[in-house]
């Protein structure tokens, strides 16, 4: 293993070898010391050095999870200008031995793909944290608070660069605990059972996906290393080996593995139920996070490793994809109609909003996997900025009854437009980051790859369409509620309820600037993600 | 002409100044940013507007479509013809007869394109004897905007924006930021001491920003944008005092039924993307595409009808029109700027845009009705008729708004192409110029829009008054208001229809349209400003910065007639017979075979009979009801219209005045009106309040009662085997046992399974 600081320049996965038979020969390239492993690991680091910061100072504790996280945004700002966006490939690619029995390796990279997903996550994280300076949720104790937020991070980031399966698991599973503390113990009334649910139903999806990963594993074509043949989790080898060895009827079993193990994250119609108790009793934050990025590692999945590794199989798992999708549209607009309360309802929102996501994605085109990327990125902005707004209704008010709210606009009107921008950037309203998200998705079904049943998909876009109307229906209907009119007499002359603070202005306005950026120039991801998603369904045929 | 996009862009700069320091200006330093921004962009539409007249007129120079900051538009495909000097020196007239000629040999602009490509072997002079005048190209520029997905030629695809000039868009952008300006300087007489001034200011600028995007948008994706920009400053306007809650739920009404419309536009712009290539959202393109002999005209059929549904909403055609009467909750100005001249007729503005597009999916060169004439030709007759049982001003206007939309909408469903973009043009200016004056009559009786509570106004508020009447006049299509013309040049372009003959019920329809808004309007200005006075006010003339506003609007009804004027009159001026029509109505890429109507005696006179006939019946019959100078009043109607012999039967006129009359409040408009609130509005409502019990349902049954029970039950199973556990284990652990237990049974079974898979 080669020790170098820091690697520079943006390395490009080497083309891969193979041998006088055709067999694949792995060799490792780059280095550990990746800029990539510096992302990941810092907020781990940085977790264990605030376990040695003595429980009473909270000061220290604050500051030394800001420190981290935003020399962790730093990382990812390296990323981002070093970065080469004309590449379709991998790049700060590394691939060296980790589990040798099994041929596990630590493969690591970043691609149009990825990128902006690790660019929000370590966008939110510094954010989560600044908004939680003086909002600590009860029990309090912010130091057992934020080394799990710093965990989590790891977790979030290191799924987003793996690229080797079990790798990815890993990480994947690294999110579920601190997560599931996060709302065990310092969530809502409810939140024992909100936690149990959402660990288990996760959990009950993992278990499918790595019984999925090593059927791969094993009925795979296998690859040569040092001189012996064995199986592979390399994401970047698998589509090939899996379009080798792989049958028909397995390839369908393996995907529908990791179908329910996706879906359960996405969350898709019908496994969504444990979305709305999760982020109803979570603590503001993490709701973010979870509304932000954890519901982004469910369709990362399907554009990374299902539709990549098996698209034959996706091509017969997409119309029961676009089926739930288009379901998960309606229904949860439907369900969004009938809450009373905010958080609940903003928590439907997503089913429907992932239900656009999930539509792109199974159009299996390039234009779908772009939508749905910037879909996630879109969601992930707006419907965090919503979970931050109704955390702090709900410290101003003490309740998130829709009934009893009123005249946000009079009372705090600053918070109030605020809302009303991300309500109308969630409907999908053009020129807000919400619409290229939604847009593109339903024009991507009206011509989903070949092979598939147009008519069926064209009815699925009409239906998907019908759902933009019910969202602006729930939000509009949320926004009139809350914000117009004029205060009850319950509120109306409480002192708690204040305009936005200074620090929520610091928490907030970055996203609102990329909210409205990105809603001008689409551009700025649709360029990223294009030659990475154009190569990854090279397999489809285009 | 390459850079209008600073127009926009000079708006939206001044909606984040006002947003940014207006709070910590006083009143007038708000409005003033706003002004002045307006002002500026007013200048620099004229100068773009003289820009493009010059263009027009000189055939040397500029007659390709400039491509700047992208290669697209530099194809063969697109590149205009060179002028010949010879033509330069010819004159209107045969320039005008070369017109028509171009038309009828059928030079589709595809041909000319082609030509084109090969022009540089052949001389000048060959080329244009071959093609004339020669079409008028407009200025495209366009950027990339984004790349998604991979063309077949492997590089990516990528999406523009930019900025599309032509006679429609140049006089758009005239249109709307003159209104906009005169509404700016209204305002801040109007809402002096509103509680949201700033944010009043700051989202005028905001949609004249999004509007000038709108309509110079270069590509329907970018239509797009601006068009829902412009609802959603729409909704904020009318929500504007969203402390009460009628206004708040006229908002959502507004927002929520151009939503549904807006579904029908999403899918129709998805539909002509890919009908035409899925390429190029640009107008340019759709447009060859639709005339290009190849397109599939089912496509381009269901395309336009979706397309159409926008329009609907948008436009207020029936049966989607509701929301624009409850609109009038906004404030006055408000209603003049976006609900009256400029934001509703973008739905107009889309089709006139996209014209090849409908004229190739309606075939409306070969029918004699088809959906979109006929909507637009119901709607006229629906607003007409139910402006009359209104007892609110500004409700009467907004129906009347709603009837002149679908007049113009009927005027591009039948190929009257120039009537109707004309009647857009007079419309804004008089129905803008009636909403101010209904709104300086308002801030004069302490903000009362009821008919009922004027009266006699026109002793107290002359100015006011006067300018009503000119617009009323102009409204009603009498000679020689500028209403007349545009409205005469529609009936006339239905009268003689396309190839497949006259537009007959259009033509009927329109007629007797022209009727109702002279009688409505002759009721809402007889109400208004004469009889006594019946509030409890004292009525002044407003200040000058609202009656200054009203008289240039006025000026414009006024002789805006003449620069569509069908005779050479005005030549010394400068302004030539048809000169609208050959500054605005394109050249390039429209229907070849689209034919012009001619100035029509008959219909002119029918017209303007029916239209005095309207006021005159209408305010004699208020006269009489009041009963005062009833003798007077049948006397003037016979000589309105009637004869000697009904001048004797004064009683036998009054029966039908009465009957008419009372079957107008009490039978028809009451029943369209009991249709409209009852049936197609509780339609809208209904469907609303279904979702939610639908959604109520779903939630308490399907969702919390089966879905979400199973989800628990397994839990519990769990549960339950981890109860078994905690003999062992005790206190908090059991929620872990019980976990790792589950998924210890669960992981079980699937490597079971998958042993199976393995093995197979």
């Amino acid at each position: 293993m080669r020790f170098e600081l820091l690697q520079l320049a943006a390395q490009l996965q080497p083309p891969v070898e193979v041998d006088a038979a055709g067999v694949p020969v792995v060799e490792s390239t780059g280095s550990f010391w990746n800029p990539l492993t510096y992302t990941v690991f810092l907020p781990l680091a940085g977790a264990l050095l605030l376990l040695l910061v003595p429980k009473g100072n909270e000061a220290l504790v604050k500051l030394g999870a800001l420190i981290t996280s935003l020399l962790t945004f730093g990382m990812g700002l390296y990323l981002l200008l070093e970065f080469d966006y004309s590449e379709s490939g991998k790049q700060f690619f590394a691939n060296i031995p980790w589990i040798e029995v099994i041929n596990s390796r630590y493969i690591v990279g970043i691609d149009g793909i990825s990128l902006p997903l690790l660019a929000l996550t370590v966008f939110v994280v510094p954010l989560c944290i600044i908004y939680s300076w003086n909002h600590i949720p009860s029990p309090g104790n912010p130091k057992a608070f934020f080394v799990l937020l710093l965990v989590l991070e790891t977790g979030m980031i290191g799924s987003f660069i793996a690229l080797d399966l079990i790798l990815f698991f890993v990480f994947f599973e690294v999110v579920l605990l601190p997560m599931y503390f996060l709302i065990g113990v310092w969530g809502g009334p409810d939140r024992k059972y909100a936690s149990l649910k959402f660990f288990l139903y996760t959990l009950f999806g993992s278990a499918l996906m790595i019984v999925a990963f090593l059927a791969l594993y094993f009925l795979s074509d296998p690859v040569m290393v040092d001189g012996a043949l064995i199986g592979s989790f390399d994401m970047t080898l698998l589509p090939d080996l899996a379009a080798a060895g792989v049958g028909t009827t397995a390839a369908l079993w393996i995907f529908g593995g990791m179908f329910i193990g996706f879906g359960v994250k996405v969350p898709m119609f019908p496994f969504h139920t444990w979305l709305p108790d999760a982020h109803t009793q979570a603590p503001t934050v993490g709701s973010v996070i979870l509304a932000a990025v954890l519901l982004k590692l469910g369709t990362y999945g399907f554009v990374r490793i299902a539709i990549p590794i098996l698209p034959e199989a996706a091509k017969t798992w997409a119309p029961v994809i676009a089926l739930l999708a288009v379901i998960g549209i309606i229904y949860g607009a439907l369900c969004c109609l009938a809450q009373t309360d905010m958080k609940r309802l903003i928590a439907f929102s997503s089913v429907a909003h992932m239900g656009f996501t999930m539509l792109a994605i199974s159009s299996l085109t390039d234009f779908g996997i772009n939508a749905a990327i910037f879909g996630m990125v879109a969601h992930g902005l707006i419907t965090g900025m919503l979970f931050f707004i109704a955390g702090s209704t709900k410290e101003r008010y003490h309740t998130l009854e829709i009934a009893r709210l009123g005249g946000m606009l009079k009372q705090a009107p600053r918070m109030g437009w605020i809302l009303g921008l991300c309500t109308m950037a969630s409907l999908g309203l053009p020129g807000l980051a919400g619409f290229w998200g939604e847009f593109p998705a339903i024009l991507s079904v009206y011509q989903p790859a070949e092979g598939l049943n147009l008519a069926f998909f064209r009815t699925m876009m009409v239906i998907a369409a019908i759902g933009t109307v019910f969202a602006a229906g729930y939000l509009l209907w949320l926004y009139q509620r809350v914000a117009f009119g004029v205060p009850s007499e319950e509120f109306e002359n409480d002192p708690e309820i204040t305009d936005v603070q200074p620090l929520e202005w610091v928490a907030w306005l970055p996203m609102l600037v990329l909210i409205v950026v990105l809603g001008f120039l689409p551009g700025l991801l649709f360029n990223t993600t294009n030659p990475a998603v154009v190569e990854s369904l090279a397999a489809l045929g285009g | 002409m390459t850079n209008v996009w600073i127009i926009p862009a000079i708006m939206a700069g001044s909606f984040l100044a006002i947003l940014a320091v207006g709070k910590r200006l006083p009143e007038m330093g708000r409005a003033a940013i706003g002004i002045a921004a307006v002002a500026v962009c007013f200048v620099l539409s004229c100068i773009v507007a003289f820009g493009w007249v010059e263009r027009v007129n000189d055939h040397s120079d500029g007659r390709e479509v400039v491509a700047c900051g992208n290669e697209q538009f530099q194809e063969p495909l697109y590149v205009g013809l060179e002028m010949s000097p010879e033509l330069e020196a010819e004159t209107e007239a045969s320039l005008e007869e070369s017109l028509e000629e171009q038309s009828l040999e059928g030079a589709a602009p595809l041909s000319v394109g082609e030509n084109a490509a090969s022009a540089p072997a052949t001389s000048p002079a060959a080329f244009a004897a071959d093609y004339d005048d020669g079409p008028t190209p407009p200025i495209v520029c366009s950027l990339t905007w984004f790349e998604s997905g991979m063309g077949a030629d492997g590089n990516a695809i990528s999406f523009e924006i930019g900025t599309y000039v032509d006679g429609l868009s140049v006089m758009m952008l005239f249109t709307v930021t003159l209104i906009s300006l005169l509404v700016h300087v209204f305002s801040t007489a109007y809402l002096h001491g509103d509680r949201r001034h700033t944010h009043y200011f700051a989202f005028l600028s905001l949609f004249t920003a999004a509007m000038l995007f709108y309509v110079l948008s270069s590509n329907t994706l970018q239509m797009l944008v601006g068009w829902e920009l412009v609802g959603v400053c729409s909704f904020g306007l009318i929500g504007h005092w969203w402390e009460e809650r009628k206004n708040s739920d006229a908002a959502l009404k507004a927002f929520m039924t151009n939503r549904v419309g807006d579904m029908g536009l999403l899918i129709g712009i998805i539909l002509l993307f890919f009908a035409a290539g899925s390429t190029s959202f640009s107008v340019l393109h759709l447009n060859e595409y639709a005339l290009s002999g190849e397109a599939n005209t089912t496509l381009l059929l269901i395309g336009s009808l979706c397309l159409f549904a926008g329009v609907t909403s948008k436009s207020g055609q029936f049966p989607l029109h509701t929301w624009l009467p409850d609109a009038m909750a906004g404030p006055t100005p408000v209603s003049a700027l976006i609900h009256a001249a400029t934001m509703v007729v973008a739905g107009v503005y889309l089709i006139a845009r996209l014209y090849p597009v409908f004229w190739s999916g309606l075939e409306i060169g070969g029918s004699q009705i088809h959906y979109v004439a006929l909507i637009g030709g119901l709607t006229t007759l629906v607003g007409a008729s139910l402006a009359f049982v209104q007892t609110d001003l500004k409700k009467v206007l907004a129906y009347s708004t709603i009837s002149q939309l679908g007049f113009m909408v009927m005027a591009l469903g039948v190929g009257a192409w120039t009537a109707g973009v004309f009647h857009l043009f007079t419309h804004a200016f008089f129905k803008a110029a009636l909403f101010l004056g209904a709104g300086s009559v308002s801030h004069a009786c302490h903000h009362t829009f009821d008919m009922r509570e004027m009266g006699g106004l026109r002793k107290k508020m002359p100015i006011t008054h006067g300018t009503f009447l000119i617009c009323t006049f102009a409204l009603a299509g009498i000679v020689p208001f500028a209403g007349f013309w545009s409205k005469d040049e529609i009936l006339a372009g239905a009268a003689a229809g396309q190839g497949a003959g006259a537009y007959h019920l259009m033509l009927g329809m329109g007629l007797i349209t022209a009727f109702l808004t002279a009688a409505y309007m002759g009721r809402a200005y007889w109400m208004t400003f004469w009889g006594e006075y019946r509030g409890h006010a004292h009525p002044h003339e407003s200040p000058k910065v609202m009656t200054v506003p009203l008289i240039i609007l006025s000026v414009f009804a006024t002789f805006a007639g003449i620069i569509n004027f069908p005779f050479y009159w005005f030549n010394g001026v400068g302004i030539g017979a048809h000169w609208f029509e050959d500054m605005v109505q394109p050249t390039f890429l429209f229907p070849p075979e689209l034919v012009v109507a001619d100035f029509n005696y008959w219909i002119a006179g029918l017209s303007v009979l029916l239209a005095v006939g309207g006021i005159a019946l209408s305010f004699s019959y208020y006269q009489y009801d009041l009963g005062k100078g009833l003798r007077g009043l049948t006397q003037r109607n016979a000589v309105a219209g009637a004869g000697y012999r009904l001048l004797e039967n004064k009683y036998y006129l009054d029966a039908i005045y009465d009957g008419l009359g009372e079957a107008m409040r009490g039978g028809i408009a009451r029943g369209s009106y009991w249709v409209n609130q009852n049936i197609i509005d509780k339609i809208v409502d209904g469907a609303g309040v279904g979702a939610r019990e639908v959604g109520k349902v779903t939630y308490r049954y399907v969702d919390q009662g089966v879905v979400d029970t199973i989800v628990n039950s397994t839990g519990t199973a769990s549960n339950e085997s981890g109860d078994a556990f905690r003999k062992v284990q005790t206190g908090k652990v059991q929620h872990y046992g019980a976990l790792l237990f589950g998924s210890a049974v669960l992981l079980g079974i699937v490597f079971v399974i998958v042993q199976a898979i393995v093995n197979s």
